[in-house]
């Protein structure tokens, strides 16, 4: 998944999450006094994002919205109504799969990833020697750029001289053929995105334990909270915005995970690691099906809008805002 | 909740990280040991070695020679130990090594360049500057953050194609589409400064104000040397992004010669991968390699960084 575009999704789920305090921003405009004219140099000085989000982002997406329901396929250009949506809805059998091999993926890597990312966050957040050491190395694989990491895998996933069937043959376990294998080659796609669960996810965590204050604990403890019941009543609901943020951004990132399959699976065995953006990519750079790559676009970004009002929708009910002022 | 906290938090220190977030080094744990806590730190043993083992497998199989890669069973010592994997690959002219190099911190450095100044620019009016449209405008900037790259890729691709055909600049095939958008500011960016910004005192802007500076002129002198920590998260997270990225130039790049190293690593793999596995993990911690240098050079500046972004 492009790093640029998770951060961006990351930001836009804690911004919107948290929304900024309208009244504020007003006084601190209205206290400026440099106010001459309709505010010209305020358009002034935000113009390269104006024109840059009307030519890299808006437009493309209006153009993108008529190229879906053209054929085009870089040389010529025929307006086909709604058949690419028909064709993708209704007859083509590999854009189910790839959506259905992407769901499986979110549903899967998502709460695993956050699981993950929690557990380490909560060690870490236990006041061990060496803290900063252990952060380090577990941030660390986050680092390293998705083909790189595509590449280890596919030889640490390799079926005889693999280091995980090795490991595996040692506790007296046959590994399967990982990658080669229809049945197996998603899951090694998911267990292999547990490898970045020290990241970034893991870093907003444990700032957002460590901002919960020892007092609450305290008080917990006098009225005989420990261990899980002071974790179940503390803890998460003190936590719940910050696991809000980030499975909104979980959810928005494994929707787009591209590199890692068109570098080791290419999508097969078998169609079993076609995920929706590899889908996209090949109808658009392999197939010049550029009308239907397109409307492929838009149903992903539908999908993804639907599910981030959902989110919104739903976290009333499970997000704890302390103060609980949430405009 | 976070929103107003971390603000608070930030007003009163005046700087870009709210320092009480940031993790500190841990206190020297108590001479009687908890069982607890030796639980806590086996867990974290137990979690490294998962963690680590891919990159020790790595290592040690970019010094292998290539029959000893598919050795069964595997040993993590290699013997012989061949550090020349390394100057193959170096000077393998199917990978072209500097030149991927090259194209890459191109890429990366007018990326820096670009996106750091104009998002600056771009955040100043908005958290600074009041004009009709402020609010909504942030808004919409806030809501382009949710439109993932796969989703406009195709368009873009043909608005560099047309670029490419209708200007006397070529885009497609060259290195352009993949710096350019970043002069015109990136939404993530823009919002990082712009909530830094807020926090810088409006008397000082005021005082300057008054002695006849322009806007332009609070921005160069005083907004911009306050802010350079928050500057300074924007560079690296910039340039890890377009060290790292691999579906831009998959798209953009079509000529050999303009690769960048994801890429160029990618097709080389897809050439020999099959086979020449040391050779192929010590391209690819050479390309690792960097990018773990620049972050223990500036781990503090990153872990802040990431830490405020999911606080405010």
């Amino acid at each position: 998944m492009g790093t640029a575009a998770r951060r961006a999704a990351e930001a836009e789920a804690g911004a919107a999450a948290l929304p900024a305090p309208r009244a504020r921003e007003q006084a601190v405009a209205r206290r400026s006094p440099w106010t001459r004219g309709p505010g010209f140099w305020g358009y002034v000085f935000i113009s390269p994002w104006l024109i840059g989000f009307l030519l890299f982002t808006l437009g493309p997406m209006l153009i993108s919205l008529y190229l879906s329901f053209c054929r085009y396929d870089l040389h010529t250009l025929t307006w086909v109504g709604a058949k690419n949506y028909e064709v993708l809805l209704t007859r083509d059998p590999l854009f189910w799969k790839s959506l259905g091999n992407t769901a499986l993926y979110v549903l899967f890597a998502v709460p695993l990833g956050l699981t993950g990312s929690l557990l380490i966050a909560i060690l870490l957040n236990q006041k061990v020697r060496g803290m900063p050491w252990f952060r380090t190395l577990f941030y660390l694989p986050s680092l390293v750029p998705a083909v790189a990491s595509a590449l280890v895998w596919v030889w640490v996933f390799h079926p005889d001289a693999g280091l995980l069937n090795h490991g595996l043959s040692r506790l007296g376990i046959q590994g399967p053929q990982w990658l080669q294998d229809p049945r197996t080659a998603l899951p090694a796609l998911i267990l292999m995105s547990l490898w970045g669960v020290g990241g970034g996810r893991m870093i907003i965590f444990l700032a957002g334990l460590q901002g919960i204050s020892d007092e609450l604990y305290e008080a917990a403890s006098l009225d005989g909270a420990r261990g899980w019941a002071s974790f179940r009543h503390v803890t998460l609901p003190m936590l719940s915005p910050t696991i809000f943020f980030n499975l909104v951004l979980g959810i928005i990132g494994s929707f787009q995970v591209f590199t890692s399959a068109y570098v080791m699976t290419g999508g097969g065995p078998n169609n079993a690691t076609l995920l929706y953006v590899l889908y996209l990519y090949n109808n658009a750079f392999r197939f010049f099906k550029m009308g239907k790559a397109s409307a492929m676009a838009w149903v992903l970004f539908l999908i993804l809008l639907v599910f981030t009002i959902i989110q919104f929708k739903n976290a009333s009910r499970w997000v704890y805002y302390e103060g609980g002022e949430k405009e | 909740m976070a929103t107003a906290q971390a603000e608070k938090r930030a007003e009163r220190g005046g700087g870009a990280v709210p320092r009480s977030v940031v993790p500190r080094p841990a206190r020297r744990t108590p001479r009687r040991a908890h069982p607890e806590r030796w639980v806590t730190v086996l867990a974290l043993l137990l979690i490294s070695v998962g963690f680590v083992l891919p990159f020790v497998w790595m290592l040690s199989t970019s010094l292998k020679t290539l029959d000893r890669t598919m050795e069964m069973p595997p040993r993590f010592l290699p013997d012989p130990v061949v550090p020349q994997n390394y100057l193959t690959v170096l000077q393998n002219p199917k990978l072209n090594f500097p030149l991927l190099t090259r194209n890459t911190l191109i890429v990366a450095v007018l990326s820096v360049v670009g996106t750091t100044l104009s998002s600056a620019i771009v955040a100043y009016g908005f958290a600074k500057i009041r004009f009709r449209g402020n609010g909504t405008l942030f808004g919409v900037l806030l809501a382009t953050m949710m439109i993932p790259f796969p989703v406009i890729m195709v368009p873009l691709f043909g608005i560099f194609r047309w670029l490419g055909e209708h200007t006397p600049v070529p885009f497609l095939g060259t290195l352009t589409p993949l710096w350019l958008p970043a002069f015109f500011g990136s939404a993530f960016n823009i919002f990082l400064l712009r909530q830094f910004f807020l926090t810088i005192p409006a008397e000082l802007s005021e005082a300057a104000q008054v002695d006849g500076c322009s806007d332009w002129g609070i921005f160069r002198r005083i907004v911009l040397p306050l802010a350079r920590p928050a500057l300074a998260v924007v560079a690296l997270f910039t340039f890890m992004g377009s060290w790292n990225d691999f579906m831009g130039p998959l798209v953009f790049v079509q000529d050999p010669s303009q690769y960048t190293l994801a890429l160029g690593l990618q097709t080389f793999q897809s050439q020999h991968g099959g086979t020449e596995w040391n050779l192929l993990m010590a391209a690819s911690l050479l390309v690792i390699l960097p990018v773990i240098v620049l972050f223990f050079m500036a781990q503090k500046t990153f872990i802040q960084g990431i830490a405020t972004t999911g606080l405010k």
